[in-house]
């Protein structure tokens, strides 16, 4: 099984789901050199964030802690431990910070 | 004015009224406090003479000796209590003579007081029968501390011990001698036992239950003789039945009678059958006389030998001494008590003397439990008798006096057989008298929540002295507390860390997940868990795993996905989102070899090197990728990771030592390697750091660390606790002069417990600060075993060593986990654009000017030399 992420109108393939470890995200570097976060939780759901923390500067969001709360999936910076949604990209420590957010499936 | 006479001959005279306490017992510790509390102490010199050689303490559970109390832990006064109100306490120094034309007290040790008020809290003396034999060796009386020394060390061979008295104080030394280890009996000349408080049926439960234990009962009969043995020594006891009891010790507990003779010889009136005479105010004859306690004889016409009416006598004078209003005109003889393990309680009209009154009874003989109201024909509650099953005193009593809002039969009736499952405080009016030692009403209580802001019992028992007496009152104190506030780890989990600790241990749980969806809230099962519960989690799953057969890799298994981003790669994440990398250099020692190896690394990959506080030198900007060709070099040349990743051991610092200093005592060096490399890879609540100083003068600084060793003539002192921060605070001593092997087994236990019993991210300071007990609870557990789990803290020690593995090598040598290592999962060549450096003082630094745009761009960086090739931008 292939995961792809949808960029503008296209599906864009990434890597196997082999590659995938539970509860843990992998960094992608996309076609435009921006790169996204990939995650996979416990129960196999896939979601897919910008790996860049707003609040650094740095792309490290994929080496952050996945964590759930009332059942929605978010990732801890491991920079600062904001927390982002996985599903939205927004911030849940600051609304006003947000990351990109990707719609993500496996094929 | 009074005149202060030293026998010396030397003559003050003071300017404040002087107030002389003789006895410095429970009821006088009680008279200090409400001295204080109204301010007195401040406007009087306050001298206390106190015959035993220790300050007062807590007489009533004398027995939780055998249950692990120190003598000290039994003391009354908090530390520095006498020092803070300026009370001169004498010890081992009691009055002999009292001159009440002059007004002075003399004591044993000569030293004559003038005083201007003297309160007797002089207590009792054991009554001892006058049978032939009564003064043989192995004779002894329980009422000190020493009585109890006294006894432990006679009977330290074992035996049989008897005592007589079923009593309240008798079955109390029965639990003692029980606690030694003796076989032991029980003569009690009435029917049954404990006769003043409860009657026939709740005697015959108790009596069923104790017997039980192993305790042997004898009623009806009196002790007629001691008989010594050919050595002198007790050997048997002649019964009025005509039997003979063979025992090797024998405890008098036949009552007690007040100490009134120093009353009694300065002319003060006592009653006929003893106690000095006392008004409302506990106001002797002699207006400047005050007598409180058991020593006294209250003004209703009895002599009172429970603590809660000495506590309420101790306040009426106190308050008769500062000018308040106040009496004691007597008070009930409602007492709760645990003898022998069994509860036994009466409250109000617990035998029905009452005219007309009416029982009701449940009893059990099965599980032995004997519970009698005795309540009025209008139903209203008058006391009452319960034995194996208490727990509803501290409700009941307060109730007396008043129609329960349910019906008596249910009051008394267990949870499922039509009793109220649990009748809560909130059926009491507030007037109601919740602790009656203190005579605290539930108002009182309520007020000290909502206006002092209580939270925990602790600290109600402080505002309010609420459940500071006998205890029994605790139950409710607990009850009438807003619901606790939750001290649960996380939003997933309603367990504290050390409490996860435990389950993980005793249900050898290796994985986050079966934790999470057996063990967390329920909303939280079946989720993914939070920042804060994993590592934690993941934490106490590596410092078990050898012993739960967990694996010992952080890496593998479902503990990949539970690490902070530094544990899962090994290595400490910068601001950039390079990565640091700190080899293991044990004690500091390291050979020119290894550090040539280490400036080549540094050398080749391009990495800003920087000596650390730990004596170790640590590799700056490494990307993810890069990692393990990193390691790969290290390890190849003798290193292994250093752990500055991890909540685990970092480093034990030391100075040169005996080897080469001139004012070492002992190889320092030598210890901290080998301590360094017994803990390395040891996962703990938060990091651990250590250092071994060769000598006093501490050059090492080992009183900054968490378990810090400093070198003496004849071996090793052990400090904990300590750290530097933004919180300072210097290792308090743990042991002394202890040897290299002592030393070692003394550090397994105490890093043990720590990890068992620590919070998350509780630093060993903070953690000593925190328990129940401190320092001194420690010391207990690790060095004297006070919880009998030394063993087994020492068994989980050696399966960390037995355990070990350096993670960097077993990283390198395994496909899977390199498979992890790179900074891409597309394009695992390429590596992160977004980790640049700049130069800076001949060495590079994170680019940050590259991550301040929101969209990378290639801006212009330094050409930076590593293996792969030279990259520019």
């Amino acid at each position: 099984m292939t995961i792809e992420l949808l960029l503008d109108d296209a599906w864009f393939p990434v890597c196997d789901d082999a590659l995938l470890t539970p509860g843990r995200g992998v960094a992608a570097l996309l076609p435009d050199g921006s790169q996204a976060a990939l995650f996979q939780d416990r129960h196999g759901a896939l979601y897919a964030i910008g790996n860049r923390d707003p609040f650094t500067g740095a792309y490290v969001l994929s080496r952050g802690l996945l964590g759930s709360a009332a059942g929605r999936a978010y990732v801890a910076s491991p920079l600062l431990k904001q927390r982002f949604d996985l599903a939205t990209g927004t911030c849940l420590d600051d609304e006003s910070v947000s990351t990109a957010s990707y719609a993500v499936r496996s094929q | 004015m009074a005149v202060d006479t030293m026998a010396g001959g030397t003559t003050d005279v003071p300017t404040v009224p002087t107030i002389v306490l003789v006895g410095h017992g429970m009821v006088g510790q009680r008279f200090l406090e409400a001295l204080a509390d109204r301010g007195v102490t401040e406007r009087a010199r306050v001298v206390v003479l106190c015959e035993e050689p220790r300050a007062a303490y807590d007489r009533v559970h004398l027995t939780s000796y055998f249950s692990g109390t120190t003598p000290d832990g039994l003391a009354l006064a908090e530390d520095g209590f006498m020092e803070k109100h300026g009370i001169e306490l004498r010890l081992g120094d009691p009055a002999l003579t009292v001159d009440r034309a002059a007004r002075t007290v003399t004591a044993r040790s000569g030293l004559t007081f003038g005083y201007d008020t003297l309160v007797l809290a002089t207590g009792s003396f054991p009554f001892v029968p006058p049978v032939p034999g009564k003064d043989t060796e192995g004779c002894f009386v329980y009422r000190t501390i020493e009585d109890l020394l006294a006894i432990e060390e006679y009977a330290a061979t074992g035996g049989t011990g008897t005592v007589v008295g079923g009593g309240l104080l008798g079955l109390e030394a029965a639990g003692a001698l029980k606690g030694l280890g003796l076989d032991t009996h029980v003569v009690e000349f009435a029917p049954r036992l404990m006769p003043v408080q409860i009657d026939e049926g709740g005697g015959e439960a108790l009596r069923r239950t104790i017997e039980e234990m192993g305790v042997t009962v004898h009623t009806g009969v009196g002790t007629q003789a001691i008989v010594a043995g050919e050595d002198g020594r007790v050997a048997a006891m002649s019964l009025s039945d005509g039997s003979t009891l063979t025992t090797g010790l024998v405890v008098f507990s036949a009552g007690v009678r007040p100490r009134d003779q120093l009353a009694r010889e300065c002319g003060l009136p006592v009653g006929e059958r003893g106690g000095i005479v006392v008004d409302e105010q506990c106001r002797t004859e002699d207006e400047a006389v005050y007598a409180i306690g058991e020593c006294a004889l209250a003004s209703d016409g009895r002599v009172y030998g429970l603590v809660a009416p000495g506590y309420e006598m101790a306040e009426t004078a106190a308050k008769a001494i500062a000018g308040d209003a106040g009496s004691f005109k007597g008070a009930d003889l409602s007492t709760k008590l645990k003898l022998l393990g069994v509860d036994v309680a009466s409250f109000g009209d617990a035998h029905g003397a009452t005219p007309g009154c009416l029982d009701v009874l449940y009893s059990d003989s099965r599980s032995g439990v004997y519970k009698k109201l005795v309540v009025s024909r209008e139903g209203v509650l008058l006391g009452g008798i319960l034995v194996g099953d208490a727990d509803s005193y501290g409700m009941l009593r307060p109730m007396t006096g008043s129609v329960p809002p349910v019906p008596p039969e249910r009051l008394v009736l267990p949870a499922g057989a039509g009793g109220p499952v649990e009748l809560g405080p909130s059926s009491l009016p507030d007037t109601a008298v919740i602790c009656s030692c203190h005579n605290v009403t539930k108002g009182a209580i309520l007020g000290a929540v909502t206006e002092h802001s209580c939270t925990t019992v602790p600290q109600l028992k402080k505002c309010t002295k609420a459940g500071t007496g006998c205890g029994s009152c605790l139950k409710v104190l607990g009850q009438l507390l807003p619901p606790a506030e939750d001290k649960g780890l996380c939003g997933c989990f309603a367990h504290t860390r050390q409490e996860l600790y435990e389950i993980v241990r005793a249900l050898r749980v290796t994985s986050f997940a079966a934790l999470l969806d057996s063990h967390g809230r329920e909303a939280a099962r079946g989720g993914e868990g939070c920042e804060v519960c994993k590592p934690a989690v993941a934490s106490v799953i590596a410092s078990l795993a050898p012993s739960i057969g967990a694996p010992v890799h952080v890496l593998d298994g479902g503990q990949a996905a539970l690490q902070d981003t530094n544990d899962h790669f090994l290595a400490n994440l910068q601001r950039n989102g390079s990565y640091s990398i700190v080899p293991r250099i044990p004690g500091g020692e390291i050979t020119p070899e290894k550090l040539i190896v280490i400036g080549e690394v540094a050398r080749d990959f391009g990495l800003y090197t920087k000596i650390t506080g730990g004596q170790r030198i640590d590799l700056f900007g490494a990307r993810v990728d890069q990692l393990p060709l990193i390691w790969t070099r290290l390890v190849d040349a003798g290193f292994e990771s250093g752990h500055a990743y991890g909540k685990a051991l970092r480093t034990v610092k030391s100075c040169v030592g005996s080897t080469w200093c001139r004012y070492g005592v002992q190889d320092s060096v030598k210890m901290a390697i080998g301590l360094e490399l017994r803990y390395r890879g040891l996962r703990s609540p938060h990091k651990l750091k250590s250092a071994v100083s060769g000598c006093a003068r501490e050059c090492a600084e080992a009183r900054g660390k968490d378990f810090g060793i400093i070198a003496t003539a004849s071996g090793w002192n052990l400090y904990v606790g300590g750290n530097g921060g933004a919180d300072p605070r210097h290792a308090d001593l743990l042991a002394q002069d202890l040897s290299d092997a002592e030393l070692v087994r003394l550090i397994d236990r105490f890093l043990m417990f720590y990890i068992r019993t620590a919070d998350r991210l509780e630093r060993t300071s903070a953690w000593l600060e925190r328990i129940e007990g401190g320092l001194e609870h420690v010391r207990d557990v690790v060095v004297h075993d006070s919880l009998g789990i030394c063993d087994e803290l020492e068994s989980l020690m050696s399966a960390h060593v037995a355990g070990y593995r350096d993670e960097w090598a077993d990283t390198i040598n395994d496909p899977e986990r390199l498979s992890r290592f790179v900074s891409f999962v597309n394009a695992p060549d390429v590596p992160d654009p977004s980790v640049r450096f700049v130069e800076e003082r001949d060495q590079v630094k994170p680019d940050l000017d590259l991550l301040a745009g929101p969209v990378l761009l290639a801006g212009p960086t330094l050409a930076i030399r590593t293996l792969e090739g030279t990259v520019t931008a």
